[in-house]
């Protein structure tokens, strides 16, 4: 569905001329990642010192300035908009001090390829980021995206995409996504998608409605209209639909929205209440629990429908789920125990055992990405984000808040996005962190938020 | 599961249980949801209507709330008796159907608490039934901790608001 064509990646410095962009590109494909050389080593869990790390990141240039329907400014402006993007999403995660186009020269179009060297040394930035954007006949839109070295006088990385002018954020969204996965040698998650719980009104009160955004808050659109209470949305690994919780027959019931028909239909035919659905990695199975006479188990079904297969049968309260990446494992929640435990099982549902002992409570898992960690909620006082191995070791917590829970996953598995709660009031936020736990930052949303779910990278 | 809370289940309705352990908090919170009450001024200026949540809340002496501890959804003494009163004016009313509203204080995991508030209403209906209410009388609902009636974050606003509340369905 998206036209994104993918035009060039180099890691090797060659002086090229802007027209090696410009030219014809293939239509219709779907970004193809590309072997990348090795980002300088360092990642976000490492103490290096990133943050001092000077990124200039100059208004994007454009050829001819026309008409778009992506910026009220032209193509010019869209240029310098495009920059801002990058520069909102570099700072916005704490590793770089990225300057941005409202506090450096606007390059031409010809120096986007050759930089004017003194100009970025003289200002001791010590990587340089510059663009382009060009109106095709097509209507569409070409966009380069090039990483300089000042110092060496190189070039570390570029790639072009062709956008429709909707779609413009998400080509610099690749663009960051570049500029951070060479520089940090890990992988993008700037070009995602978040789905959360839109919260307004008094806390013995509340409103609560399905909503989308992408990862920095633009294209927020709102999913319900709020007359019944929506929580705990997922998004399909394709983006195409959610899965969440709705009291609208007046009890609690999980169903599965298509977001392109607006239709919407039940996880199951049953006349018990469901609750906390999950994606498989594949998007071909779905997770949910289900009470039946107070007794809450976890089920998993096709995501095509069809019958249900129970994967736990202990009396008690088994809830939720997180799939391992490679989908043979799940880590869910129950209070088998006494209290809420972690706990992993295979796939059907075999072989279940207690991952965490940790002394207080132990709830809300999630499988990172990478499958290396499970982010948690850690109960005992506070409500506080961990993260743990798989086998239930090295626990560390991540932040220290009288109430934060629903850990999700960036979709490289280095930030983790949750929710806090403030004591007595009950305003809600969306926050994240990284996995030092040092760089931790609110997410800008129009009202209240809870209950998020990150998506994966966009094709 | 309940069966041996069937034993004390006997006791008169609306005696309180001297010497069982208080759960219940010390203010008792503001009747449920006002979609659940009408008003019967227009038709019977001489009370509440059969019918109505008012009536229901007065035949059983405001014992239409039972409160939980903190992670619990065992029925003590004191909800008991709260629980028997509300079985008398179910048998008496044959008509009147009843909806158990499970809640939780907002110290819990959101899917959890939903969890538990289903565990909390099943077990004010499980005791209904085993006093002789027929079970297709009571519909359950748990809306977790989506719907403190105390707003505060404290031990006193946690203890209201853990609780299961029967509402006259109209």
């Amino acid at each position: 569905m998206r036209i994104w064509t993918f035009l060039i990646a180099l890691t090797i410095a060659a002086p090229a001329a802007a027209q090696d962009l410009g030219t014809p590109v293939p239509q219709g494909g779907e970004v193809e990642t590309v072997e990348q050389e090795g980002g300088l080593s360092g990642s976000v869990t490492d103490e290096s010192d990133w943050e001092d790390l000077g990124i200039a990141i100059a208004g994007f240039a454009t050829d001819r300035d026309v008409e778009t329907p992506a910026s009220s400014s032209g193509t010019a402006g869209l240029g310098k908009q495009m920059a801002q993007v990058v520069f909102n999403d570099l700072r916005n995660n704490g590793l770089f001090k990225p300057t941005g186009p409202d506090a450096l020269p606007q390059p031409s179009f010809t120096q986007i390829t050759a930089p004017n060297w003194p100009t970025w040394s003289n200002r001791s930035a010590e990587m340089l980021v510059h663009g382009y954007v060009r109106a095709r006949p097509d209507g569409r839109l070409t966009v380069g995206c090039y990483l300089y070295d000042v110092a060496l006088r190189d070039e570390l990385a570029r790639a072009g995409w062709v956008v429709p002018p909707a779609d413009w954020r998400r080509a610099a969204h690749k663009c960051a996504d570049l500029v951070y996965s060479r520089l940090t040698g890990e992988d993008p998650f700037f070009d995602s998608r978040i789905a959360y719980i839109a919260e307004t009104g008094p806390k013995d009160n509340r409103t609560k409605r399905l909503a989308i955004m992408d990862s920095d808050g633009a294209n927020h659109r709102f999913i319900t209209t709020g007359r019944s209470t929506a929580l705990t949305p997922r998004y399909s690994p394709d983006y195409r639909k959610l899965l969440y919780l709705s009291y609208v027959d007046g009890n609690p019931r999980i169903y599965v929205y298509d977001i392109g028909t607006g239709r919407q239909t039940l996880i199951t035919q049953s006349e018990n209440p469901t609750f906390a659905p999950r994606w498989s990695p594949d998007g071909n199975w779905i997770l949910y629990s289900m009470a039946v006479s107070g007794n809450t188990d976890i089920y998993r079904v096709s995501a095509e429908g069809g019958p249900s297969m129970r994967l736990t049968n202990t009396p008690g309260i088994d809830i939720g789920g997180s799939y391992s990446p490679d989908g043979s494992k799940i880590v869910f929640e129950s209070d088998r125990s006494g209290s809420q435990q972690i706990y992993v099982m295979d796939a059907n549902g075999r072989n279940q055992k207690r991952l965490t002992f940790f002394g207080g409570r132990a709830a809300t898992p999630e499988w990172s990405p990478r499958g290396d960690q499970i982010a948690f909620t850690h109960i005992a006082g506070n409500f506080r984000i961990a993260v743990m191995n798989p086998r239930g070791g090295d626990l560390r917590h991540l932040t220290d808040s009288w109430q934060d829970e629903a850990p999700t996953w960036a979709p490289n598995g280095r930030i983790v996005q949750f929710f806090r709660t403030a004591r007595n009031s009950g305003d809600t936020s969306l926050w994240q962190v990284d996995l030092t736990g040092r760089n931790e930052r609110k997410l800008p949303t129009p009202v209240d938020a809870s209950d998020p779910a990150w998506g994966p990278i966009l094709p | 599961m309940n069966t041996r809370f069937t034993t004390i289940a006997l006791l008169a309705g609306a005696a309180a249980l001297a010497g069982c352990k208080t759960t219940a908090p010390e203010v008792l919170p503001p009747e449920p949801g006002p979609s659940t009450q009408t008003t019967p001024n227009n038709t019977a200026p001489a009370g509440p209507v059969l019918g109505t949540q008012e009536h229901f809340v007065n035949g059983v002496n405001g014992q239409n709330v039972i409160f939980f501890d903190t992670d619990r959804f065992n029925i003590d003494g004191e909800d008991a008796a709260a629980l028997q009163a509300q079985a008398q004016y179910l048998m008496r009313n044959q008509a009147i159907n009843i909806t158990v509203e499970g809640h939780c204080d907002e110290r819990g995991t959101r899917d959890y608490n939903l969890a538990l508030g289903e565990r909390r209403a099943n077990a004010a209906k499980n005791y209904l039934v085993s006093l002789g209410v027929p079970a297709n009388r009571i519909r359950t609902v748990s809306y977790g901790k989506e719907r403190p009636v105390a707003t505060g974050s404290n031990e006193q606003a946690w203890a209201q608001n853990r609780r299961a509340v029967s509402v006259v369905i109209s």
